[in-house]
């Protein structure tokens, strides 16, 4: 008579599904604290910081604005006053965002925020201002007037004498108008979202003085230490 | 006098661009006043205090938080 060993016990873990690998690495990179923190350092205190944020708030108005405008059509603004105000908010929204975001990159420049590992945030943000310069001007050959007739004619030159003129052709409004309510902004609100979940990982650069005090410290002999002096661990929540 | 109209008294666009020409750099006037503008505010930025940054840090040399 034989009889049937029962199963030896599982010595390795289940393989994860692709969901469960997406959530543990998401997770791990960003974590509730570091993507909604109810603190800033001590050092964002400071109105150079806040032309970011001034870029963000007017890309949301921009696309309130615009999206009012691509239900009710390209013309609408012709026609009625509630149309020219709303295309009126649409383009000083777009002023302010280049405003903010040029006052941005200065400042972020001056403060060589590519450092501490950053580099992938500073070039989302580059990349964000050089897809934001098309998506803008696909706005003025959209508006149904002389000065759109104008500007295309003009601009597709410019595109023809750079091999781009069969690819993007400027005298194409059904082109260009998709291009600027939809391929573009898409594109422009994929790279703002990734900068800003960056910034979250990374956190905000600290100025140059901090960077310096902090690798002090790191290098520093441990013994005698009490912590970072006040203002200096560049992680201080305000 | 429509109100469009005393808008168009004060801004009279009916006119080619007034330029800034010097060497090879050719910018109309509005996009000088613009830049101006930005510089303006960005050396603002740097320079002015943020309200409430002194006590912030004052009650981080202190230890304490705020």
């Amino acid at each position: 008579m034989s009889s049937v060993a029962p199963d030896p016990p599982a010595t390795h873990a289940p393989e994860k599904s692709w969901t469960v690998k997406v959530r543990e690495a998401g997770v791990a990179a960003l974590p509730p604290e570091k993507l909604l923190p109810d603190g800033q350092p001590t050092y964002v205190a400071s109105w150079i910081y806040m032309f970011g944020v001034a870029s963000i708030a007017s890309l949301i108005v921009i696309i309130g604005s615009g999206s009012i405008l691509a239900l009710k059509g390209p013309a609408w603004w012709h026609y009625t006053g509630v149309g020219h105000f709303f295309n009126s908010i649409h383009l000083w929204s777009v002023e302010l965002f280049f405003f903010a975001m040029v006052v941005h990159l200065w400042g972020k420049f001056w403060m060589a925020s590519w450092r501490g590992g950053r580099s992938r945030v500073w070039i989302t943000g580059a990349v964000t201002f050089l897809v934001a310069i098309p998506c803008a001007l696909t706005g003025y050959v959209s508006q149904q007037n002389f000065d759109a007739q104008w500007i295309s004619t003009q601009a597709k030159d410019a595109m023809n004498s750079v091999g781009a003129g069969a690819f993007f052709n400027l005298t194409n409004f059904g082109q260009m108008y998709s291009y600027h309510v939809l391929l573009l902004p898409i594109a422009v609100v994929g790279l703002v979202g990734a900068h800003v979940l960056l910034v979250r990982k990374h956190g905000v650069v600290p100025p140059f003085e901090l960077a310096r005090r902090k690798a002090a410290l790191a290098t520093a002999p441990s013994a005698g230490g009490e912590g970072s002096p006040a203002g200096t661990d560049g992680g201080a929540q305000s | 006098m429509s109100s469009v109209g005393v808008m168009g008294a004060i801004f009279n666009l009916n006119h080619p661009a007034h330029t800034v020409d010097w060497e090879f750099i050719h910018l109309s006037v509005a996009n000088v006043i613009v830049i101006a503008v930005m510089l303006i505010v960005f050396v603002l930025a740097v320079v002015l205090p943020f309200p409430g940054a002194a006590s912030r840090q004052a009650a981080r040399g202190r230890g304490g938080s705020s």
